[in-house]
């Protein structure tokens, strides 16, 4: 005897409502957790951002954030202001201030989406480069600067502060899959410290950027000029992402870098 | 165990030693080798197969008298999927950090063959209280081995636990790198899992003969 679960139009009857009930659940839930999760991300590319300033709660060599409930205060404060450069075919046309920005587009600087900026570079040239000027816990005026690229294997992206040369003072690096205990290993604090203080423009002022080094010959990291810094094993991969997005990225900041020289 | 009756409680020991999914049924190969690089990973790997095999399998056992045979792996595969994206949801929108540390762990999930080994072998044809059993035993039994593996890798090739260094500092050759002790890079990339997991699968049948296969 054929079992009632075995026709062809149970099953097609099952399917459809299958489809139906979840689909359902899933858009329901989606689109009422949608402001919480928004707002988890707001503040989590804010602590990003303090934390490339050197603002954060570090316990040993895991890297801690500013507590979420603090941080759009501590963000407020700390960063002072957030600057929109437009940038087309090599040169820097505008700058905007945070203010004059959000009037025109009803959207915080931060909160630009440095991938779509990217994709737009690439079809019609022109892009928007946010940058955000803060001091760091010792007075100092730093410069952050989002970047993004591709891992092993998918997105990782970051945050570079810089002084008025170019020197890095501070990054926070983060990955969407990398491998656990291997590439993920690019937001410890052991590798994201080795980069204080590299420089990125060479004595004439020329780009040199940051290779992420096998094999490097200064695996304390102590030489700060040699555009190196040590990579993490068995990561490769990975870090030769993140040296092509500190190259690629970053390289569109430095006309800016070059103004506040004059 | 005074809860259970014998049988149940077999239920939950089975796979832990003598029917384990990984060395045994060879299940779960996949992320056993993808995430056991360190202990963390393989501890958060754990619980959320856990929880998502338990909910699961009864899930698919309160379904099994109207579930069509004929599509009856992809009606697994979408209750698996929509366990995992509610979690994953859920964590994001209360537990933003939590959910951070998971995000890589969400597709392994979905793809690991011990959910669906469970869901087809066992939640199919028995009822909830015995699969979520089923579930929970296996998981923890998966669970188990990841963790042996992930304490070993971890040691063995980064001379940390959870992150924490126990070995000494081999940049200052502190601890046991005093007396040239290194790390051995070679334990944090993959194929070393597999030859750990061969390890235990020898050790395991060593110690009980009857599960050598002919």
């Amino acid at each position: 005897m054929e079992n009632r679960t075995d026709k062809n139009s149970y099953t097609i009857l099952f399917a459809i409502g299958m489809v139906v009930v979840v689909g359902g659940i899933l858009a329901f839930l989606a689109s009422s957790l949608r402001p919480a999760i928004a707002q988890n991300e707001k503040i989590e590319k804010q602590q990003n951002i303090l934390y490339a300033l050197g603002i954060n709660n570090n316990e040993g060599s895991s890297a801690v954030f500013v507590d979420a409930a603090v941080t759009p205060n501590k963000f407020e404060s700390t960063v002072t202001e957030q600057l929109v450069l437009t940038f087309k075919n090599g040169e820097i046309m505008k700058t905007q201030a945070r203010q004059e920005y959000v009037d025109e587009t009803g959207q915080e600087p931060y909160l630009i989406d440095v991938k779509k900026q990217q994709s737009l570079q690439k079809t019609t040239g022109e892009r928007k480069l946010p940058l955000f000027i803060g001091k760091n816990p010792n007075g100092k005026t730093l410069y952050v600067a989002p970047i993004r690229g591709k891992g092993l294997w998918d997105a990782i992206w970051g945050y570079v502060a810089l002084d008025e040369e170019m020197v890095v003072q501070g990054v926070y690096f983060d990955h969407k899959g990398e491998t656990p205990g291997l590439g993920a290993n690019i937001k410890q604090t052991y590798f994201m410290d080795d980069f204080k203080g590299e420089h990125l423009l060479n004595d004439t002022g020329v780009f040199k950027g940051i290779t992420v080094a096998k094999g490097n010959a200064d695996p304390k990291n102590e030489d700060k000029t040699d555009y190196e810094v040590d990579a993490i094993a068995g990561a490769t991969i990975t870090g030769d992402g993140v040296t092509a997005m500190i190259k690629k990225d970053l390289a569109l900041y430095v006309p800016y870098f070059k103004t506040l020289k004059k | 165990m005074g809860v259970l009756s014998k049988k149940d409680a077999k239920l939950i020991s089975d796979p832990l030693l003598d029917n384990n999914p990984i060395t045994i049924q060879v299940l779960g190969i996949c992320s056993a080798l993808a995430i056991t690089a360190e202990l963390e990973a393989s501890i958060v790997m754990s619980i959320s197969v856990l929880f998502v095999l338990g909910v699961g399998n009864v899930v698919i056992s309160l379904m099994r008298n109207i579930i069509p045979s004929k599509i009856r792996i992809i009606v697994q595969l979408v209750v698996v999927a929509t366990l995992v994206i509610i979690v994953d949801q859920v964590l994001k929108a209360y537990a933003y950090e939590l959910s951070k540390t998971l995000s890589v762990f969400v597709g392994l999930i979905i793809t690991n063959c011990i959910i669906m080994g469970r869901f087809e072998a066992f939640a199919l044809g028995n009822g909830p209280w015995r699969s979520f059993l089923d579930g929970i035993g296996n998981a923890a039994g998966y669970g188990f081995i990841l963790i042996l593996v992930g304490f070993f890798r971890e040691l063995f090739g980064s001379g940390t636990l959870l992150g924490i260094p126990v070995l000494g500092d081999p940049i200052e050759k502190t601890g046991l790198y005093a007396i040239g002790y290194e790390n051995n890079g070679f334990m944090l990339l993959s194929p070393m899992a597999l030859i750990v997991v061969g390890l235990i699968i020898w050790v395991q049948r060593s110690r009980n003969k009857a599960l050598i296969e002919d």
